[in-house]
């Protein structure tokens, strides 16, 4: 199981450093933003992994509430610590794409806003985790934190969008170079790999975690 | 057994009862709430077209930040001698009990809201250019989007370690909907409506509300029993 | 009604870090007196916590004549260390609402009468001493009528007309049929009355015998 992961982790590894090389060499600029669209190289994968992850914590914190099985506390934990980092990252990307783009840091832009907000939800989660020192309570406590917060999402969503929408539409694939689309969504698949061995680590970590705190 | 709604009934008059008993906590908060508008003046420096354009997020801040500390207080009388497990043994039903808090809670937010409007005209010259009815039904509305996400996480945080900062930290991000919609639904009754959007805005909160007010008396067994 | 008032089968209850319960075997028949004693710690307030389903198992399981503990909240009133009131509201309102809250039945005034309470009924808890606390925590245990009582404590915070104000409530509550389960240091006292003794030992039952 360990040499498996340290497999995973070494494939995910090599495949950024060719994820890098595809999104600044071998893709060409977009035709009307120029290199500065390079960014979506990044942006978009860890934009699906978030997403992903989230989703991910979300189904194992009702899993948890149905089940009472110890796994699905971990797999929340451990896909909503890894998630946040990458929603973080998501919205630093963000804010680094609308400087030049916008000339702000940040423009307001519904997704990103909505992202940001996300977060900051699920940064509270994190904490009341590690405000409650009973094992069992910590996860029905954060799973239902967790169910209403992942359902509160779209309201987010909706709500900064109908309030002021600048971001622009969303690429249509059609219009795309194939090298560009090539690189997206190998460099998708290698967060996700990525993301995969992050996980698998921390789950582990959250596994021992509670092991020790059920001790004698 | 008692039907639900006969013990949902029972709580929210425990609740009454005790608002009433102590007022004093309530006029305190309400205070509190009225000195953040007046601070709200001093940040938005005075300029009295922004004070009168941002009347509404001023108002919706400031029941916001009064509504943690009303919220706090209605867990802090259920965990000081912990009669929430008394009430969970006689037996009420842990929806019964949400329920029941909640609109005590939303009975708090709607009367400081309420409070809070004579004020807001008066510090930020922002008279309602639409019917009052109007602008009470968007405090309403926005009062109870806040209560029952708000009872839900203040549950959750009084019994962790930190709750004072775990409350507002749970809360502020969930509700930035409602506090969006809320506020646009409260300007367009004090700057005026001329492209008919208040039902729009009112309608995203009626639906904030219908899905924390459900998820609440669904989950809330979760939060309480040990 | 099937099955004792109380079962315990293996019941263990894990706090952050200990057990402090382990293993619990306990049966109890219907309308035994039931005095539970054992060193500080030795995990009296968490058995009758879990008995009477206000803290849940970690394993094991309690059933309340046949039904899981949780079920049958109804029949079972539970006098704890917390004793459950409001400060803002008289006693009287604190009655009143576990009365909406329970059978509907029971008269309120009276009640407080019998505590002691009857003139301070309308005062808020607030002004209330630990021992009168004490004496509106046992009405509102009176007003449930429960088939199956638990007393964390009864003596402490009383004062001798308390003592035995609550050794006659024992009494009636026996004579009504219920049954009685008393956690205390006063084990004379209560061992007097006692058809059985439960002593607890480091979350494990040391000793269940029977006190003739």
């Amino acid at each position: 199981m360990k040499n498996w992961n340290t497999v995973v982790g070494a494939v995910g590894i090599a495949g950024a450093a060719l994820g890098i090389w595809g999104g600044l060499v071998y893709a060409p600029g977009d035709t009307k933003m120029g290199d500065l669209a390079r960014i979506l190289y990044v942006h978009v994968p860890v934009a699906w992994v978030a997403m992903i992850l989230l989703t991910v914590a979300f189904v194992s914190s009702i899993l948890w509430l149905t089940k009472r099985e110890w796994r699905w506390d971990y797999l929340q934990e451990a896909a909503m610590e890894v998630g946040v980092v990458m929603g973080i990252l998501l919205t630093v990307q963000g804010s680094i794409w609308a400087k030049p783009t916008w000339n702000t840091w940040w423009a307001w832009d519904p997704r990103l806003t909505s992202v940001a907000v996300m977060v900051l939800t699920f940064v509270g989660i994190l904490a009341l985790r590690a405000f409650v020192d009973e094992p069992v309570k910590r996860a029905t406590w954060s799973a239902t934190a967790s169910v209403i917060g992942w359902i509160n999402v779209p309201f987010v969503y909706l709500c900064v969008k109908w309030m002021r929408s600048l971001h622009q539409t969303q690429t249509p694939w059609g219009t795309m170079a194939p090298e560009m689309l090539q690189v997206l969504l190998f460099n998708t698949f290698v967060v996700s790999i990525l993301c995969t061995w992050m996980v698998t680590v921390r789950y582990g970590i959250a596994a021992g975690e509670r092991a020790k705190e059920m001790a004698e | 057994m008692n039907s639900i709604l006969a013990e949902c009934a029972a709580v929210t008059r425990k609740e009454l009862v005790h608002l009433w008993r102590a007022r004093s906590r309530m006029v305190a908060t309400g205070t509190f709430a009225l000195a953040t508008l007046l601070l709200f003046s001093f940040a938005g420096g005075l300029d009295e077209d922004a004070l009168r354009r941002n009347a509404a997020g001023y108002l919706w801040l400031g029941l916001l930040l009064a509504s943690t500390l009303a919220l706090g207080e209605s867990f802090r009388v259920e965990t000081e001698h912990n009669a929430i497990e008394m009430l969970l043994l006689l037996p009420v039903r842990p929806a019964a009990l949400f329920y029941g808090k909640a609109i005590g809670n939303l009975v708090v937010l709607v009367i400081v809201g309420l409070v809070m409007v004579p004020f807001t005209v008066v510090l930020f010259d922002a008279a309602p250019k639409e019917s009052v009815l109007k602008l009470g039904a968007s405090i309403f509305l926005g009062a109870a989007a806040i209560a029952a996400p708000g009872t839900m996480h203040a549950a959750l945080a009084a019994r962790a370690r930190s709750r004072d900062v775990l409350l507002p930290l749970l809360l502020f991000p969930l509700v930035v909907p409602c506090v969006i919609a809320s506020v646009q639904a409260t300007q367009l009754c004090i700057g005026g409506d001329a492209m008919g959007q208040f039902g729009a805005w009112l309608t995203v909160v009626a639906a904030f509300c219908v899905v924390h007010w459900s998820l609440g008396g669904l989950l809330f067994d979760r939060v309480v029993e040990d | 009604m099937n099955g004792p008032a109380i079962l315990a089968i293996d019941v263990g209850r894990r706090f952050v870090g200990r057990w402090a319960l382990r293993g619990i075997e306990l049966t109890i028949p219907e309308g035994a007196t039931v005095l539970l004693h054992g060193a500080n710690g030795s995990g009296k307030t968490t058995l009758l916590r879990v008995l009477a389903s206000a803290l849940s198992a970690t394993t094991g399981s309690v059933s309340i004549f046949g039904k899981p503990a949780i079920e049958a909240r109804a029949d079972v009133a539970l006098l704890s260390h917390a004793d459950g009131h409001y400060d803002e509201l008289s006693g009287w309102d604190n009655l009143d609402l576990a009365v909406r809250l329970g059978s509907g039945k029971g008269d309120v005034d009276a009640t407080l009468a019998r505590v002691g309470l009857g003139n301070r009924g309308r005062d808020a808890v607030r002004g209330y001493s630990a021992g009168m606390r004490k004496r509106l925590a046992f009405a509102r245990v009176l007003l449930k009528a429960p088939k199956v009582a638990m007393f964390d404590e009864p003596y402490a915070a009383l004062d001798p007309a308390g003592h035995d104000f609550v050794d006659g409530l024992f009494a009636e509550l026996k004579a009504a049929g219920s049954t009685v389960l008393v956690s205390t240091h006063q084990v004379a006292r209560v061992a007097a009355f006692s058809d059985m003794a439960v002593r607890l030992h480091e979350g494990r039952v040391a000793a269940p015998e029977a006190v003739s």
